[in-house]
């Protein structure tokens, strides 16, 4: 921002004490009503119609329905899979990241990893739903070579692609670069000098580790995490084209419930895609608060 | 020692990624029984529902990225030069998109633009494009909002305004030849990433019941066995052509600002 407003004619700069303050409104109105109208009412709709019954008056018995066995089971086994995906996909995106950054490769390799990163963490929805079904199904690359070539029967182990397993699995790829991504700057933001102290001090590798990197990191990772989780709670299209609707997950549940009522209770449903926007609401509020804190250290 | 972990996690992480490109690239040739060959993507090609859905999605992707452009690189603009104190809640609204999830917000679209609504959108095709088209507005809406505003922090938006202004030029010349040109590079990296999701999208096309190709790659993936992964080689194409053009662009603008 330039500093020397004071010598701007007093035409273009805005004073408070001038009568024309709500005309600049006008410059940010039709933005509001975009969003109002596209995005704030559809979610009210939903939030208020979860309190609602048929008719209109207020009631809990929606949120109430949530709670039967197959409703929550489709949480559960959702908040499972997201979980999974999300703590798998911090650990070993955190190695990759900590591995160019700090662990004496190549400098090379670095820029083409951020790079299939970027590609790899929008390669989601249905193609990638292919991508695994070609490589880990029942007549996928590696099942074939393992079963060929080393006799390893993937389905007599117990594997199965259509399955917890086998969707944390896939969520995975775009769970990893996502990670990478956000963690890569968090890891460049640990200072040489504060390694260099540690060691002077006497410290051991581990325990600069536990004692100064870990604790820097600390809101970073979980704030990922917390950003992963949501990731993969509202995603739709892998789970429906990998597994049709043979997974009960709450997505799924949703979507079969937009397109043809299954629960047999409208409102049922208000409540089914509230009770995912808590979830993910919680999350990213997680998120945002600890990558607020984290940001302390890593100017 | 320590470089054996790194190489370990990176050879690790490596052979996670290209498994599946692999797989689906060797399975995509494989239709011809006992030769490679590339007939799932002549099928696939030749297929005249690929080329409407494909055709429709491309469609869809121009429209948004000209609606996103209008709404945002002025909306942008105004609030960095007039209403600075706004700049967190708007910011805040731009990142809701990714707090709640797509099929929620489609189905507040179902429930709020159906035929007996006020707006009642879903009537007509026609109409059912537009709501697609906001749809997909909002779900860009925080990738296209961040390129923006990151591109107007490095001009002076206030100089260039007040020079444009003692030369004469009314609000609508100062953004399409003052400040457009200016962020061109950051408009482009939001555009090809809004492409990149608009192009695949499933989830809002499939339960406004609109022809797109992410529907019909589900809907091809349920029925047939080669051509599926034909297309995810295609959509991975894609991505990446998306991904590489943003690195493109910035890159080139890069060169253009260090020779001055």
């Amino acid at each position: 921002m330039p500093s020397d407003k004071s010598s701007m004619p007093a035409a273009t700069v805005p004073v408070t004490a001038r009568r024309n303050f709500p005309l600049h409104w006008l410059g940010v109105l039709p933005f509001l009503i975009f969003v109002t109208l596209f995005l704030i009412m559809p979610t009210m709709k939903i939030v208020l119609g979860a309190f609602q019954t048929p008719d209109g008056t207020l009631t809990l018995d929606n949120i109430r329905g949530l709670f039967t066995p197959s409703i929550m089971a489709a949480y559960w086994i959702s908040i499972k899979i997201s979980l999974a995906s999300a703590l798998l996909g911090c650990i070993i995106g955190f190695a990759m990241s900590a591995a160019i950054v700090l662990g004496g490769l190549p400098q090379w390799i670095r820029g083409p990893l951020l790079t299939f990163s970027g590609v790899a963490s929008n390669f989601a929805g249905v193609p990638l739903a292919f991508a695994f079904l070609a490589t880990l199904g029942p007549v996928g690359m590696l099942t074939v070579f393992l079963k060929s070539e080393l006799g390893l029967d993937l389905r007599l182990l117990g594997f199965n692609l259509l399955s917890f397993w086998g969707l944390t699995l896939t969520y995975l790829f775009f769970q990893i670069p996502l990670m990478v991504l956000i963690i890569t700057p968090a890891i460049d933001g640990l200072k040489r000098e504060w390694r260099e102290a540690a060691e002077i001090l006497g410290a051991t590798g581990p325990q600069y580790w536990r004692m100064v990197a870990f604790p820097i990191l600390f809101p970073s990772l979980l704030g990922t995490l917390a950003l992963l989780f949501a990731n993969a709670f509202g995603a739709v299209a892998t789970a429906i084209a990998l597994t049709g609707s043979s997974l009960n997950i709450v997505p799924i549940l949703l979507f079969a419930q937009i397109r043809g009522d299954v629960l047999g209770d409208p409102h049922l449903g208000y409540a089914l895609a509230f009770g995912m926007i808590v979830i993910t609401g919680i999350a990213n509020t997680i998120y945002i608060w600890l990558r607020a804190r984290s940001e302390r250290w890593l100017k | 020692m320590k470089r054996i972990w790194a190489w370990g996690a990176l050879i690790f992480g490596l052979l996670y990624f290209f498994l599946p490109l692999i797989g689906m690239t060797n399975f995509s040739l494989k239709m011809r029984r006992g030769e490679y060959s590339f007939d799932a993507y002549a099928r696939v090609l030749a297929d005249p529902k690929f080329q409407e859905t494909f055709g429709f999605s491309v469609m869809m992707a121009l429209f948004t990225i000209l609606f996103g452009i209008l709404l945002i690189v002025p909306t942008a603009y105004w609030v960095r030069l007039k209403m600075p104190g706004l700049r967190p809640y708007i910011e805040f609204i731009t990142l809701l998109p990714l707090v709640i999830p797509a099929i929620v917000i489609v189905f507040g679209y179902i429930r709020l633009y159906n035929t007996s609504s006020w707006l009642p959108l879903t009537g007509t095709i026609m109409g059912t494009n537009v709501l697609l088209v906001f749809g997909y507005a909002t779900l860009a809406l925080p990738y296209m909002y961040r390129a923006v505003d990151t591109g107007l922090r490095t001009i002076d938006v206030t100089t260039l305004t007040e020079a444009a202004q003692s030369l004469g030029a009314g609000w609508v010349t100062i953004l399409s030849r003052i400040i457009l040109p200016n962020v061109l590079v950051a408009v482009l990296s939001g555009a090809f990433l809004t492409f990149a999701i608009v192009i695949g999208e499933f989830t809002m096309a499939a339960l406004l019941n609109r022809p797109a190709f992410g529907p019909y790659m589900q809907l091809l993936g349920a029925n047939r066995a080669y051509e599926p992964a034909a297309l995810a080689v295609i959509a991975f194409g894609i991505t990446w052509a998306c991904m590489g053009l943003i690195q493109l662009v910035t890159r080139f603008s890069k060169h253009t600002r260090a020779q001055r």
